[in-house]
């Protein structure tokens, strides 16, 4: 595996040091990983999350109707830069 | 007793400890206080009415740090309460502080935590187990009588059974996850530790149910899990996988184990043996499933509306690197660069949609195991509590200590740790039963019946009071 080019698909800068760390854990991991292809498992439907045959039935739908939301003043309460309403970042371009 | 005076005591236990456990990232003792006055001097009685409650920090609580263990979220405080906190608060519990964690609940002792890791208060040279390091601790340490913690493949059981309490795994949907920060969300779970399984029954009670705001919560009825922890338990079957109790197990867990299953028998219950041929693979599908959710749960943390952001990034790219970068420890970065892996263009058949066709392997396992047996016995986490270092660089050491716990994750079905024995180092070993989907009250009745019959008869070398 290519630590770096994975870490910048994961929009991490990761240092020499980590490559250096990570290349062997990483394919260590990846190595105990792919034991499952010894397995000749055929047709089988993947089990795609978690639900249960009650949470499948489970009806999520409700009317169309606003609720109470966050105050423009809380949602940005937590924001490192939070300035005049909006969240401020560096410059994009 | 005043409420207030009880909160009093429990503060000044958790403050006392903590310099020594580190259990507790934050200790609430204002709003606890303040709560608690108010409670004293109302007449509605909640079934929870000043019970002091800890919560581990990676569910949401409003005003409160929501920490995560996590440099990347550094002093966030949540904006808004998780369904199961406003539950507690409506029944009179008070939270009374936040609990250290492994990083994003990536870990299975605690040391992945950014903020040092909790101590087993049996032995403060050794690991309490993890994710909800800090929330085990804070149950086995006297502090308080439950607290909740979370579970993506065994992060409530398994801490549990290394600190000699009781720790439980509802069925996926039976929780609310509103308000849990998702690590991996087909496997996520809110979980709940108790100084016994009466404490589990009674805060499942009061947080179990539909939630609107968790499209994944089922609308199933919550029966009255503490009326039942009494029933005769002959007459139940136990089902033994004997092929999991062989290698990698530790010699006095096995014995442990195997004479838990003797107790269950003199308490009435008989015995059959199972067979789940796919639990083997439980870790190998965990690690790429719970790591491909993770790399994309995880993409928000990005430094643009809340927690940490990197300094000296003239340019939005580059903060977002950076603020990855310096925000997120090394075990968080692994899951996260694996998960982008498993994911990416070329590998997904190889790896993803392989694991996803094993998880339904494993969880046609259990079904077929359940038509023969009314819950599954095996031991917890295959060793005691490890020493603080023995296996923070050997990352799969580390995953297999999950090797029991996963896969009732992976299938959704729910599953308990109770206290089984010491072993000669006087280190607790938990035994652990997974039961069918739903089976909550069924798993609560046979762990209290055996605690109630085989207390554990000793206490941590630290402890409240």
């Amino acid at each position: 595996m290519d630590v770096r080019q994975v870490a910048k698909l994961a929009h991490l800068e990761i240092t020499d040091d980590e490559v250096a760390l990570y290349t062997p854990q990483m394919a260590n991991i990846v190595k105990y990983v792919e034991q499952l292809n010894e397995l000749d498992i055929g047709e089988i439907e993947p089990m795609l999350g978690g639900l249960t045959t009650e949470g499948k039935a489970t009806n999520s739908i409700r009317e169309d109707i606003a609720g109470e939301s966050f105050a423009q003043k809380d949602a940005l309460r937590e924001a490192p830069s939070g300035v005049a309403g909006h969240f401020q970042v560096p410059k994009v371009l | 007793m005043s409420i207030v005076s009880e909160i009093e005591k429990t503060l000044d236990h958790a403050e006392t400890l903590n310099g020594e456990l580190n259990s507790f990232l934050s200790i609430e003792s204002e709003s606890s206080l303040s709560r608690a006055q108010l409670l004293d001097t109302t007449e509605t009685v909640g079934p929870l009415k000043g019970v002091a409650i800890a919560v581990k920090d990676n569910i949401c609580t409003k005003d409160m740090r929501t920490s995560c263990g996590s440099r990347i979220l550094g002093n966030y405080k949540a904006q808004y309460d998780a369904t199961a906190i406003s539950r507690l608060n409506d029944a009179g519990a008070i939270v009374v502080g936040k609990t250290n964690m492994d990083e994003f609940a990536m870990g299975s002792s605690n040391e992945s935590s950014a903020f040092g890791p909790a101590k087993n208060p049996w032995d403060v040279a050794r690991v309490p187990g993890g994710s909800s390091g800090g929330s085990a601790v804070a149950v086995a340490s006297g502090v308080v009588r439950a607290a909740l913690g979370s579970e993506t493949g065994g992060s409530v059981r398994q801490p549990a059974s290394l600190c000699g309490i009781v720790g439980f795994k509802p069925t996926y949907g039976r929780i609310s996850r509103y308000g849990l920060v998702a690590f991996a969300s087909s496997l996520d779970n809110i979980g709940i530790f108790g100084q016994t399984s009466k404490d589990v029954a009674d805060v499942l009670g009061v947080i179990a149910g539909r939630d609107e705001k968790d499209s994944t919560s089922a609308d199933v009825p919550v029966p009255d899990y503490a009326a039942t922890l009494n029933d005769d338990i002959a007459g139940k079957t136990i089902g033994i996988p004997r092929a999991l109790l062989g290698e990698g197990l530790d010699d006095e867990v096995r014995e442990s184990v195997l004479a838990s299953i003797d107790n269950f028998k003199a308490l009435g219950a008989n015995t059959v043996d199972i067979e789940l041929p796919y639990a083997k693979y439980g870790i190998a599908v965990y690690y790429i499933i719970a790591t491909a959710e993770a790399s994309s749960n995880l993409a928000r943390y990005d430094g643009v509306r809340y927690g940490f952001r990197a300094e000296d990034s003239p340019e939005l790219r580059q903060m977002y690197f950076k603020t990855r970068e310096e925000g997120f420890g090394p075990e968080v970065k692994r899951r996260i660069m694996l998960g982008t892996y498993v994911l990416s263009s070329g590998y997904y058949d190889a790896y993803y949609s392989k694991a996803q066709k094993v998880r339904a392997l494993v969880k046609r396992d259990y079904e077929t195991a359940f038509t023969k047996c009314d819950a599954i016995l095996t031991p917890t986490s295959p060793t005691t509590a490890f020493k603080i270092g023995e296996k923070s660089d050997d990352p799969i050491a580390m995953y297999l200590s999950d090797i029991y716990t996963v896969s009732a994750n992976l299938a959704g079905v729910p599953a308990i740790s109770v206290p089984s024995g010491l072993s000669s180092e006087g280190l607790p070993i938990g035994v652990q039963l997974i039961g069918n989907f739903w089976s909550e009250a069924t798993l609560l009745n046979l762990t209290h019946k055996y605690e109630t019959a085989h207390p554990l008869n000793a206490r941590p070398s630290v402890f409240a009071g």
